[in-house]
């Protein structure tokens, strides 16, 4: 717990820079657009429709997509810009409507007295309607400003920092602890902004100075706070941090941290860590140079970048043929092969697949139509199932996406009879499962290999190196115990890789010490 | 003065108010009389073009009114309505204020004139820091006729402004708003569908009916001589009741 409140200040100024001004924007935008439409209800039931519609898009959908459109845009399109863009768009709606809502609702005999007594338009707006809108606009405020917080937590696998990194890291290592403190903080969050724009509302409508200063002094502390800290964040520095991105799951999590101490041991280096990256959003914010390494695998490559399709060469040829096809389209480097695979496969509870006699894909098609299969969000859409389809006429009685974290506990329990799982994954040993063998050769190989940036690859010998030096060092069961300790036994990544790199290196001066024996002798 | 010439609204096809032309001379109080759908609401708001007109003009002592901003025209005629339309975010004070502080009066020089006001009106001054929804329906329509004489206009419109209030109360008002007009020497055009309380108030009385005007004079002119059978029908009701009033008060005498 202690190492989770550690992580606080930093995921709470960040959650704080995202919704306080999206918020302040999101406002600043609504209610100028609020009055315009009051004034021409021409425009009211499109623009309303249009922010209706940006409402129904689902809230992660909206931040991933606003990682293409900013990168068409060159803008950086992964980090604070898009969730900002993105829930900038989402606050409009609940301000735009209550402004709406609220100056219409304004009684039109109210509205005749502004006028006959002499009011100029301005006036009207100012003295009269404004005021008496105000409660219904301060309530769209406080809708957004909930929704908001909750949906800055989805700004993770955007590469956003927020509160999400504790959720969305929690979930994948199990770490119970980290999405409590996530979703207490959140909340708390939630309702300390909500209280404030309660009490500056009651203020301005009571006429208490009192709660107006005291109200918006909080806001004013908490947007300088935020303001200060975002500047610090974006004033140029010396020299820029490399940054090491990880996908969504926890192997991802300790070779980022790996491959992140090993610069900075090594290198010498100042190196962060962008956790829980979408698993495209992670290549191209590679292409674009937001980020400057991170482990990928050479089957997803292969299937998802190269685009290749038909028979599979074998596992070397094809992480040379990535390598070359990687460089000349994108100048990213292929910069070493770590030594092990971690593949798809198709995996069942031992004792299920021993009663129906299946150890292999082959073998299991003749049952398939009794059996459901669970699997992660991508693996149904993606080609290496649509080529298992192909080449085994496989088809299943029920698919079932889920979480990849809770795809293994529902093989185990009984809940669907065959996952998608990761060959890596810990959680095949400790749960008994089997893995069928791919007999006729649908899935690709999937060498975990670590990719360079353009930049890194131009301008940081010494950080190439570090990288490099790990070239072929971990194998299948190396990767299978380090998962196995952050799933099971609930360590943390980064330690995990310190006590990786700790025997790499004494293992390696052991080995560059009996070399200079033998050189003696 | 107010002079009204020829002025026709059309909403469409329909004629809300028919080429009507008539003058109020200062310290006068012209009463339009009418049914619903006569014209007469339309007709005020037409004098500070709270609604424009589609033909004909409004002289305000001499000036066309179309050559003013709407706003500062309507700064320097009084209006007070049935429905009243007091401010209710605002205090008393700051409602009764709220033309004079347009036109950029100091405060001390706002505050005395409330004061003068509220004095007027016959309302306590502890009532300014009070809110509109604390205020009785007779109270508020006072302080309503109080805003709109804050800025001394010498022009006042009044829409059924005492409609909505029991009768002892519109009676007090009346007597009230008599006495004020008298002192202030107002050109004021009152609406009304109530004939009796046009009677009573009015120096002179319009009646309107289906946008046109159908006779205008003194209450007096209106009684001996009605220019149709609609009018004298329309006249028929105050009359009956004062016989029946002199019936009862001759019955009660000893």
């Amino acid at each position: 717990m202690i190492d989770e409140l550690r992580l606080l200040p930093s995921y709470l100024t960040a959650h704080l820079q995202l919704v306080l001004f999206a918020i302040l924007i999101g406002t600043a935008l609504s209610i100028p657009l609020g009055i315009l439409l009051s004034r021409r209800a021409r425009f009211e039931q499109p623009l309303l429709f249009v922010a209706n519609t940006i409402q129904t898009i689902p809230a992660l959908a909206l931040l991933a997509l606003m990682v293409p459109l900013l990168a068409a845009l060159h803008l950086p399109s992964i980090g604070y810009l898009p969730a900002f863009v993105a829930l900038v768009l989402y606050s409009v709606l609940p301000i735009l409507r209550n402004t709406v809502t609220g100056l219409n609702d304004v009684d039109a005999a109210i509205v005749d007295a502004a006028r006959a007594v002499g009011m100029r338009p301005r006036d009207q707006l100012l003295r009269v309607e404004l005021p008496l809108a105000l409660p219904v606009i301060v309530a769209g405020i406080r809708t957004a400003m909930a929704w908001t917080v909750g949906m800055a937590t989805l700004s993770t696998p955007v590469g956003g920092l927020s509160l999400g990194n504790y959720i969305f890291s929690g979930l994948q290592t199990r770490n119970f602890n980290a999405l409590f403190v996530g979703c207490i903080a959140a909340a708390f969050l939630a309702l300390i902004l909500d209280a404030l724009l309660g009490l500056l509302s009651r203020g301005m409508q009571q006429r208490r100075r009192g709660l107006i200063v005291g109200a918006s002094v909080g806001f004013l502390v908490l947007y300088v706070y935020a303001g200060a800290s975002l500047a610090a964040q974006l004033l140029p520095k010396s020299q820029r941090p490399l940054v090491i991105g990880a996908k969504t799951f926890t192997e991802q999590y300790v070779l980022s941290e790996i491959l992140a101490q090993r610069i900075r041991d090594v290198g010498g280096r100042s190196v962060e860590i962008r956790q829980s990256l979408g698993s495209t959003v992670v290549f191209d914010a590679l292409k674009s140079g937001q980020i400057d390494a991170y482990v990928d695998y050479s089957g997803t490559l292969w299937a998802t970048i190269l685009n290749r399709k038909g028979t599979v060469p074998q596992r070397p040829q094809v992480v040379t043929e990535i390598g070359h096809y990687l460089r000349e389209k994108y100048g990213i480097g292929l910069i070493a092969t770590l030594g092990f695979e971690n593949a798809y496969a198709l995996a069942m509870r031992r004792e299920h697949a021993q009663k129906l006699g299946i150890s292999s894909i082959s073998e299991l098609v003749p049952y398939a139509d009794r059996l459901s299969i669970g699997a992660d969000y991508e693996f149904l859409q993606r080609a290496e199932w649509k080529s298992i389809v192909e080449k085994y006429g496989l088809r299943f009685a029920t698919q079932r996406s889920m979480d990849p974290s809770l795809m293994y506990e529902a093989v185990k329990r009984g809940g669907v009879d065959v996952i998608s799982a990761f060959t890596t994954d810990g959680r095949i040993l400790r749960y008994d499962l089997v893995l069928l063998a791919d007999d006729r050769g649908a899935i690709p190989p999937y060498d975990a290999i670590i990719l360079g940036g353009p930049r890194l690859l131009r301008e940081e010998p010494e950080s190439v190196q570090a990288l490099e030096s790990l070239d072929g060092h971990i194998d299948d069961n190396a990767m299978r115990q380090m998962n196995l300790m952050v799933d099971q036994d609930h360590q943390k990544p980064v330690a995990v890789a310190r006590d990786f790199l700790r025997r790499l290196v004494s293992s390696t001066r052991h080995q560059s010490k009996a070399r200079n024996l033998e050189g003696a002798h | 003065m107010i002079e009204v010439q020829e002025l026709t609204k059309n909403y469409g096809p329909r004629t809300a108010v028919n080429r009507l032309s008539f003058q109020v001379a200062k310290g006068e109080l012209l009463v339009l009389v009418g049914g619903s759908g006569s014209g007469k609401t339309t007709t005020l708001k037409l004098i500070n073009r709270l609604i424009e007109p589609t033909s004909g003009r409004v002289l305000i002592e001499g000036d066309d009114a179309s050559r003013f901003e709407p706003y500062v025209l309507r700064r320097r005629i009084g209006y007070v309505s049935q429905n009243v339309g007091l401010f209710p975010h605002m205090t008393i004070a700051e409602n009764i204020e709220v033309t004079p502080s347009l036109l950029g009066w100091s405060t001390a020089r706002r505050t005395e004139r409330t004061a003068e006001l509220l004095d007027l009106v016959e309302l306590p001054s502890s009532i300014t820091r009070r809110y509109p929804s604390e205020l009785s329906g007779g109270q508020a329509q006072r302080v309503g006729v109080a805003r709109a004489l804050a800025a001394k206009p010498r022009f006042m419109l009044l829409d059924e402004p005492f409609g909505a209030l029991d009768p002892l109360t519109r009676d007090r008002l009346q007597q009230s708003f008599i006495d004020i007009k008298r002192q202030l020497d107002l050109a004021a055009v009152f609406v009304t569908h109530d004939i009796t309380e046009a009677l009573m108030l009015g120096d002179r009385i319009a009646v309107l009916r289906e946008g046109c005007l159908l006779q205008i004079g003194t209450p007096h002119e209106l009684l001996d001589t009605p220019k149709n059978e609609y009018i004298e029908r329309l006249l028929d009701t105050p009359r009956r009741q004062a016989s029946e009033l002199e019936r009862l008060l001759a019955r009660g005498a000893p």
